[in-house]
């Protein structure tokens, strides 16, 4: 009986496995990759619909395996943002896989799969599920990002990635070896009495910093970044579209739910890291990307630099912190979706540029996509009044209620620096030398994902769509 | 109508998106359209608009047309005016047909044009109606992304170094501000700025670094502000921008940064600095006083020595500017009202003296002072309507130009003589360098080849220059119409902290001892 109520917890997460391993056996025996358009369909479909699913979900906090997994507000917060923009990353890669040949049915299910790691990752309530969702999505994670075989960039992405993420898988667990060591147990709530009991001692504080060593890497905070550039570039574009959204969610999410819940009595210890984490990554995005010329390295600095604010509202230690870094990452997604979709179809000549310069004078040819992405662009660089600004601002306002206003005027000028590379594209755009020019038509898919990213970017001023709401619930379940 | 604010605000934005989504193509036709539609819109808003001046009752010294609904954040969209802010909100519509009108010629991607200054109209507007400070900071910096693209996309040789000087130099200054208006909103609980007027903002002097601050969060604050309001003004030394971006802009566009944006400086310096942090102000008014008074001197002095119209008339305009911060640093009814009265002023002489290098830069496609002369000759209209607006910039009395230097040097020559000595050197320089320019431009014999048969303006640019003439002959010699509005308005602000200010005049005293 126990283990069935347990199982209904995990209810959406066996579901995307159970779809994964029948479509991946159908697939293995129809032996085509034909059919994969159509499976690209059905797991967007699928995954779209466990996002509706969860978010339909009722309130209140319900664990499972002896609260080894927890689904509460915060969780079904993260796992629809994960959801949604995996099924959308997953639709806008059927063109692009189609163009270069990469049209294998594997593709939608290491998606899956990464997906259902991701789900475990923000439900983790013990330091083993913890570790068993991590690695079940960096794993699927590794294969996409060499997922071109055939390109140098890409296998050097994949091995890169899959190396430093080893090694960060090392890390972690060390630290995690550690905090059980001292505190005698893996859960989260455990290590919670512990430290009440106890206090932070040295070991369990070592632990600590090692764990967040370890997860710093997965969202790419510096200095546990310099996976990031490489791989961003090297893998095919759909890849890094994925990686820089879903993956930073959850990794985030992850990283927030093991500081409030396992150490929530120690803030004071652990926000000086996230306060450190913080600074640095903000300001190396954004002094790095100026140099950018290729447009995927340059999403990675801004990618580091934009973690570096999500890292701030952390920083706050408090439910309002919390709530500003959900907002943050929720617009953040929305705005990286958007703007790789255009990445996208960057092409001349039916081969794929990603070079910045190709942008020239964009705007005579394509108005009205240059316009999409310059609102976008701008609202990357935080410029009110476009949506982008209010990430800020959440995250800003939590800073400063904490007492952290330094850290606050630091932001403030590290996104002005970056400011300079997003004004970079778009004056190519609009005010550059004319050149060679991209061609390339878009997709009805995309063009509609871009335009819609954008319309969201202004329209989302008047009240957000109610997401600050429902990011203050998921955040006040997640400080109880 | 009870929203009479929000109409006037979005009307030009609703206009812009009409433009957007409907007007399609490239031909004649098509950009025909979309001056027109601009120019309809632009003199329907500023129509509305004087209703917001029938309604308005300067008696009454608080808001007025309050309209306030919830949103996101804790934040509020409330819009409102005052007797400060509502002449310019009245400023900005006015203007802006004219705008529209001067750039009549302009060919390249015309719908795009007329959108971009449609948006900055409404951000424009709604900076001076926001009475919530997130708001104000939206838009105020909001303004920043269609200028950004009218001084890139239309502007000129070296536009992409002036875009992007203007872009970030404005931008660091905000963001500072922007974490002020956080922590402001933190201490009082609120972002709506009737309350916030009255709110005390702690002055008990902090340690920082080793450093004592006098004056503690509020000086902080002040000097978080400053760096914004300080890059748009401009103030000396943060000026510097301001050349470039004049120089490279379309004539449109100077005439909107000029007349317009850079009121926004002094707007928030009367409606934040002062009422928010009196005690601050107490503390750092020597120190605005003379960097009012070194931009006065100092860019006359640079401007006597440019050889390029636009780069003369910004400089200038940072004189002018000076006299603005002077004026309100005198905490006294005449300094205040100066100070308003100036950048209103200002707004009409200094838009008309942009408009008046664009009609002679349409004909010849250049700046340089040197490429001209004799231009009376065959351009008399031209040489009277230059004139009138020479002497207006110098402050000939009867023209707008001298109410407002003379009030804020009345002002501040009641509490500190000495700037007030110095400011007034500056009337002398600015009929130095504005004449000089008048004359090598418009008198001596026309001898350049090129200059033989350049035509007098058309009707079209007499139309543009007509109102620009009566305003500034009205206001230079019926100021009251503008007093009388603002006048109850700023009595109340200084009623307000003239009990601060002297309380704190007295603790310096006392540490003095």
């Amino acid at each position: 009986m126990m283990i069935g109520t347990d199982l209904n917890v995990i209810l959406p997460e066996l579901v995307l496995v159970a779809y994964s391993i029948v479509a991946l056996m159908w697939a293995v025996y129809r032996g085509k990759d034909a059919e994969t358009p159509m499976l690209i369909w059905l797991t967007a479909l699928v995954m779209a619909g466990l996002g509706v699913w969860i978010g339909l979900e009722p309130e209140g906090t319900v664990t499972a395996f002896d609260g080894a997994f927890v689904n509460d507000g915060f969780a079904r917060f993260s796992k629809v943002m994960i959801l949604f923009s995996a099924a959308v990353v997953l639709l806008l890669s059927q063109e692009y896989l189609t163009r270069n040949k990469l049209l294998q049915f594997e593709f939608p299910i290491l998606i899956a799969l990464a997906t259902v790691g991701m789900m475990m990752m923000v439900s983790a309530g013990d330091l083993m599920a913890l570790y068993m969702g991590l690695e079940l999505h960096s794993l699927s994670l590794y294969v996409i990002a060499s997922f071109r075989r055939d390109s140098i960039k890409s296998t050097e992405a994949g091995l890169k990635y899959f190396v430093l993420g080893a090694l960060a898988s090392g890390i972690l667990l060390y630290g995690m070896s550690l905090i059980y060591g001292y505190a005698g147990t893996t859960s989260f709530d455990g290590i919670t009495a512990a430290v009440d009991e106890g206090g932070l001692s040295l070991g369990l504080l070592v632990g600590l910093v090692f764990l967040m060593a370890g997860l710093a890497f997965k969202f790419s905070a510096v200095p546990f970044h310099v996976w990031t550039p490489d791989v961003y570039e090297g893998s095919p574009t759909p890849v890094t579209a994925f990686f820089a959204t879903a993956p930073k969610v959850a990794a985030m999410a992850l990283f927030a739910r093991t500081m409030f819940d396992a150490f929530g009595n120690s803030t004071g210890d652990w926000t000086q890291i996230v306060v450190l984490l913080s600074l640095l990554s903000m300001f190396l995005g954004a002094v790095a990307g100026i140099g950018q010329k290729n447009f995927k390295r340059l999403m990675a600095y801004s990618s580091i630099s934009h973690m570096g604010f999500a890292l701030m509202g952390l920083a706050a230690g408090n439910e309002q912190g919390v709530q500003a870094m959900l907002i943050y990452m929720a617009i953040y997604v929305t705005m990286n979706i958007g703007v790789f979709t255009f990445i996208l179809n960057m092409e001349r000549d039916g081969q794929a540029v990603t070079d910045i310069y190709s942008l020239n004078m964009y705007s005579r040819t394509e108005p009205l996509r240059a316009a999409a992405l310059m609102v976008l662009l701008f609202s990357l660089a935080g410029v009110p009044p476009l949506v982008g600004f209010f990430g800020k601002f959440y995250v800003l306002r939590a800073a400063v209620d904490a007492g952290l206003v330094w850290l606050a005027v630091a932001g403030v000028i590290a996104s002005v620096i970056s400011a300079f590379y997003y004004l970079r594209i778009v004056y190519l755009m609009y005010f550059g030398e004319t050149g060679e020019a991209l061609d390339g038509t878009m997709p009805t898919v995309h063009w509609a994902a871009l335009m819609a990213t954008a319309f969201l970017m202004v329209a989302g001023i008047i009240n957000l769509f109610g997401v600050e709401t429902l990011a203050g619930a998921a955040a006040a379940t997640l400080l109880k | 109508m009870e929203n009479l604010l929000s109409i006037v605000t979005f009307l030009p934005l609703i206009a812009a998106i009409i433009l957007a989504l409907f007007l399609r193509g490239e031909d004649a036709a098509a950009q025909r359209a979309a001056k027109w539609l601009a120019l309809f819109a632009t003199t329907a808003t500023f129509l509305i608009s004087l209703a917001v001046y029938m309604q308005f009752d300067p008696a009454n010294t608080g808001f007025q047309m309050v309209e306030e609904y919830a949103w996101i954040g804790g934040l509020t969209y409330k819009m409102g005016v005052d007797g400060i802010s509502v002449l310019f909100v009245l400023l900005t519509t006015f203007l802006m047909p004219l705008v529209i009108g001067a750039s009549w010629k302009v060919e390249s991607r015309v719908k795009e044009y007329m959108i971009t200054f449609l948006v900055l109209e409404t951000l424009m507007i709604a900076v001076f109606c926001a009475l919530d400070l997130i708001l104000f900071y939206v838009v105020f910096e909001g303004g920043l992304i269609p200028m950004f693209l009218i001084i890139g996309i239309w502007g000129g040789k070296d536009r992409i170094y002036a875009s992007f000087k203007f872009f970030l130099y404005t931008f660091l200054g905000s963001v500072l501000m922007l974490v002020a208006m956080i922590f402001m909103y933190m201490d009082a609980g609120t972002t709506d700025i009737p309350t916030l007027l009255h709110h005390e903002f702690s002055s008990t002097p902090i340690s920082l670094l080793g450093f004592t601050i006098a004056g503690g969060a509020q000086t902080l604050m002040f000097l978080a502000f400053f760096a914004s309001l300080a890059v748009k003004l401009p103030m000396w030394p943060v000026h510097t921008w301001l050349p470039d971006a004049h120089v490279q802009a379309p004539t449109a566009g100077s005439v909107v940064l000029a007349a317009i944006l850079l009121k926004m400086g002094g707007y928030g310096f009367l409606r934040f600095s002062l009422p928010m942090f009196p005690v601050a102000s107490e503390l750092l008014s020597g120190f605005m006083l003379w960097l009012s008074v070194i931009a006065i001197i100092y860019t006359s002095l640079v401007a006597m020595m440019q050889d390029d119209m636009k780069k003369l008339i910004a400089y200038s305009s940072v004189a002018h500017m000076g006299f603005v911060t002077m004026g309100i640093f005198a905490f006294n009814q005449q300094g205040l009202d100066g100070a308003i009265f100036q950048m209103l002023s200002h707004g009409f002489i200094s838009g008309a003296l942009f408009l008046i290098v664009g009609v002679i830069y349409d004909r010849m496609h250049t700046r340089e002072i040197d490429a001209y002369g004799g231009l009376v000759v065959r351009m008399p209209a031209y040489a009277l309507v230059f004139m009138l607006f020479t002497m207006a910039n110098v402050g000939l009395p009867g023209t707008s130009g001298f109410v407002g230097e003379f009030l804020t040097l009345v002002g501040i020559f009641q509490t500190n003589s000495t700037v007030a000595f110095f400011a007034t050197t500056g009337v002398i320089l600015s009929a130095s360098y504005a004449l000089w320019l008048y004359r090598r431009i418009v008198f001596g014999d026309l001898i350049k080849e090129s200059l033989k048969s350049i035509k007098d303006m058309e009707a079209r640019e007499k139309w543009i220059f007509a109102p620009l003439v009566v305003m500034t002959l009205l206001l230079g010699v019926y100021p009251a119409l503008v007093l009388d509005l603002i006048g109850p308005s700023v009595t109340a602000l200084l009623h307000d902290i003239e009990p601060v200010l002297a309380a704190a005049r007295g603790t310096l005293a006392t540490v003095a001892h």
